[in-house]
């Protein structure tokens, strides 16, 4: 469904995968070695060399915001605009107070400025900023390196769900080889020259 | 009421209240005495030059050596705006965005208000024409300068919220349009705040030598409310020409965020 094909960005990659519905992929590597702007390079918010494909049909072939609408970026520290999380939520329905349980968070906390929230908070928020957009393709960043064990297997499971029943795939950067492993169904590390050393 | 001309006796015994104020900030060590003198050198020089040039074209009349004058305005205005930047636009696009504002607000405006409100023959008459499109690409220049100023500054400073937005699928405008607001309004404030306190508390440059060189009081009034109108206009349509440029060029074609064509500070 999710494929990408000599995609490389400065020193970092050419890497390739092609990722099937449902499909997980970790990436991991030392700080520095470009897993970040892999991610970026296949939300296209860089220039960069290869490509990637949604059904096969190339990103090129996309209007850009309508590819990121479908393969959507959540960077390790998300920025906000506005003064609370719940005017960054596309929509206020069922789903959204559902996955506000399933990541332990209090539906008040939308109402509430994201200052006085906790980052661990902030960082489960913009996951759910980024679910609320029901993207087809998530390209997460260290999305649990602000949080406890508890909160960890919450934000695992609830990517896995939301993956396993919206038919999504995701591109999940990590540092945690015991996570990667309980993720991924298929493995990429990157050296610290940004080569891919292991498929 | 006739006219008082100076002479250049007159113009020395004010410059010896400069040179007491250049005195006195040196003895006080405040290190602003050189600029403050190579400032009044430049106004002396470059007014005694755009004197004789003013002499020199309103003598001529002809449309070519107007045509010529006005362009060098424009370029030097459009110099200026850039210059003001502290992250400009690499290539010079930052140059190329304001004079093509500059150009299309203020020229325009000020053929206009020649030709339907002024109504002088012919309409390039230098008396008219040329304080007027002085007057308009001053203020202008001010605003596109300010307006730019703030776009790149912010979207420097908020990168990552732009970011947060393109990558949550957003167009380029929308990611920007906050930002983009800010810097037309923070464009336009000096004509707004010029507007508000003309007459209360300033008198305008042009109406206090309107009078100060023989006119009824009320004419002066009359031409200092057309030049505030123009002014705004001028101004509020540069503002927002420039504006819309700048931002369209923070972004490619792929709605992407591009930095890399603003120089660092």
């Amino acid at each position: 469904m999710f494929s990408a094909r000599q995609l490389a960005i400065g020193d970092a990659g050419p890497i390739d995968f092609s990722l099937p519905a449902g499909g997980f992929l970790a990436l991991s590597g030392p700080s520095g070695a470009g897993k970040t702007r892999l991610l970026r390079a296949m939300a296209d918010l860089d220039a960069h060399t290869g490509a990637c494909y949604l059904d096969d049909r190339e990103a090129a072939d996309f209007e850009a915001p309508e590819w990121r609408r479908q393969v959507m970026f959540l960077p390790s520290e998300a920025a906000w605009w506005a003064d609370t999380a719940g005017a960054h939520m596309p929509r206020n329905d069922a789903s959204l107070k559902t996955w506000l349980a399933a990541l332990d968070l209090d539906p008040a906390l939308l109402e509430r400025p994201l200052s006085r929230l906790s980052s661990g908070q902030r960082q489960r928020l913009a996951l759910l900023r980024l679910l609320a957009r029901e993207p087809r393709v998530l390209l997460l960043d260290e999305p649990t390196a602000n949080l406890d064990a508890d909160n960890i297997a919450r934000v695992e499971q609830l990517t896995r769900d939301y993956c396993r029943e919206r038919h999504a795939c995701c591109v999940w950067v990590g540092h945690d080889h015991g996570q990667l492993h309980r993720m991924a169904d298929q493995h990429r590390a990157l050296d610290s020259g940004g080569r891919i050393t292991c498929n | 009421m006739q006219l008082i001309s100076l002479s250049f006796f007159d113009l020395a015994l004010a410059s010896i209240a400069v040179l007491a104020l250049a005195a006195t900030t040196a003895a006080m060590r405040l290190s602003i005495t050189r600029t403050l003198l190579i400032a009044a050198l430049r106004t002396t020089a470059q007014l005694a030059l755009v004197g004789l040039v003013l002499e020199a074209v309103f003598a001529q009349r002809a449309f070519i050596w107007i045509a010529a004058m006005a362009l060098v305005m424009l370029l030097l205005a459009g110099r200026e705006a850039a210059a003001r930047q502290s992250r400009r636009f690499t290539g010079g696009y930052g140059f190329a965005a304001g004079t093509l504002s500059m150009f299309v607000s203020s020229f325009v405006t000020a053929v206009l208000t020649l030709i339907v409100v002024i109504r002088v023959e012919p309409w390039y008459t230098p008396q008219y024409a040329i304080p007027l499109l002085g007057m308009l690409l001053g203020n202008t220049m001010t605003g596109i300068a300010l307006a730019l100023d703030r776009l790149t500054q912010n979207a420097w400073r908020d990168a990552t919220v732009i970011e947060a937005r393109l990558a949550l699928g957003a167009r380029a405008g929308e990611a920007i349009a906050d930002i983009r607001a800010d810097a037309m309004r923070a464009g336009m404030i000096p004509m707004l705040n010029a507007m508000a306190a003309a007459g209360i508390i300033s008198l305008p440059g042009m109406m206090t030598g309107q009078i100060l060189a023989g006119s009824p009081p009320w004419e002066a009034v009359k031409y200092q409310i057309l030049i505030m109108f123009l002014i705004a206009t001028g101004t509020g349509f540069g503002t927002l020409a420039a504006v819309s440029l700048g931002s369209r060029r923070l972004f490619d074609a792929r709605h992407r965020l591009r930095l890399d064509r603003l120089r660092a500070a």
